[in-house]
């Protein structure tokens, strides 16, 4: 239920002058082999100053947020981050490659096809839940699923 | 809109790639005792050699057949190091890299693609098999002792680290480089790319012109 009024106040966001925080195109890779992270990435937009505190999700017993860093001797770093602040007018997108949540400890593999709940918590908005779609282990965004 | 990657930004990336082999030189001669996700500031490059970075190793191959670099001589390499558990950079270098070899076209039989494992405790035969395979019929996985990675790591200069991590399966992850190496039909370095600096067109399209400045001198 708690999953689809997320939905809803999604989608009804424009004429919902509540609703603070928008995710768009949430989606998480398929896992190639058993008992290995995924990742999943999504765009946060907010029409006021908001902090992304937590992830969770019922397939993952850890949630861990990171950002990549590469010095200035090309070596690229997962930085882990905290808290994520979103500020409106500038959306926060997580992309491969660049910032993702990496989904720890799955309960299962992630199948190319399937979906799973995530909540964000966020200091103020509080609990966004939205539906994950799995893609395949060499998808780059979701912009190929659509019509 | 695709870019071309101009001559003046793959100065750049070469620049770069030599200032990274400078800083391991350094790091390298024990100053390596960072454990932590954050990067220390590199130490200044100084001059390193273009010799430097070449494509040597023996190593097992994902098919269970132990390989050299001789047994790719006369193919242009395209070679990553990563691992298995790796969330994020990894699965998006390989589909990068398939999309590649898929925009070579026919030329893609003149093109090995190498994914070389820094985690070779986990990332044993079968399991690269079975990744490998997730991502393009062509992509060979290569594994090996943590002595022969290293060495291979050591040729091509490049960079990992074992970070202990809690929540990680295994308790640790690994660190490294996310550098894509061009390596001509003799190992020698000939260029490197990194999966967010252009699309796979511009890398298919350095590849193609590379064959034929090959094919014009012979």
């Amino acid at each position: 239920m708690k999953l689809l009024t997320a939905s809803l106040l999604t989608f009804a966001w424009p004429l919902a002058a509540q609703a603070e925080i928008i995710v768009t195109d949430p989606w998480a890779r398929a896992s190639v082999l058993a008992s290995r992270p995924s990742a999943a990435y999504l765009t946060l937009t907010s029409d006021a100053p908001d902090r992304l505190l937590e992830v969770t999700s019922p397939v993952a017993g850890h949630v861990m947020l990171h950002g990549v860093a590469t010095d200035s001797a090309g070596v690229t770093r997962m930085v882990h981050i905290e808290e994520l602040d979103v500020s409106p007018g500038t959306p926060v997108t997580l992309a491969p490659g660049d910032s993702h949540l990496m989904l720890m400890d799955l309960s299962r593999k992630l199948e190319e096809g399937e979906s799973f709940p995530m909540t964000l918590v966020f200091e103020g908005t509080g609990d966004v839940t939205v539906d994950v779609p799995v893609l395949g282990p060499g998808a780059m965004g979701p912009t190929e699923e659509r019509p | 809109m695709i870019s071309k990657p101009t001559t003046q930004t793959l100065r750049h990336v070469r620049l770069a790639l030599w200032a990274g082999a400078a800083a391991l030189l350094l790091l390298a001669g024990g100053a390596l005792t960072v454990r932590t996700y954050m990067a220390p500031p590199a130490p200044r490059a100084t001059s390193v050699g273009e010799a430097d970075i070449r494509s040597e190793f023996a190593l097992m191959e994902h098919t269970g057949r132990a390989v050299t670099e001789a047994d790719f001589a006369g193919r242009w390499q395209l070679v990553f190091f990563g691992f298995t558990h790796c969330p994020d950079i990894c699965p998006t270098t390989l589909a990068y890299m398939a999309s590649v070899l898929d925009l070579l076209g026919p030329q893609a039989d003149r093109v090995a693609q190498l994914f070389i494992t820094v985690d070779p405790v986990r990332d044993t035969v079968p399991v690269m098999a079975e990744y490998v395979s997730a991502f393009h019929p062509r992509l060979v996985g290569l594994t090996g002792t943590e002595a022969q990675v290293a060495e291979a790591a050591q040729a091509f200069r490049t960079w990992y680290e074992r970070v202990e991590e809690k929540t990680a399966p295994d308790g640790y992850m690994m660190a490294h480089a996310g550098h894509i190496y061009l390596m001509d039909p003799d190992g020698r370095f000939e260029a490197v790319f990194q999966e967010r600096d252009q699309p796979p067109e511009a890398v298919a399209e350095e590849i193609l012109m590379q064959i034929a400045k090959e094919e014009q001198q012979e």
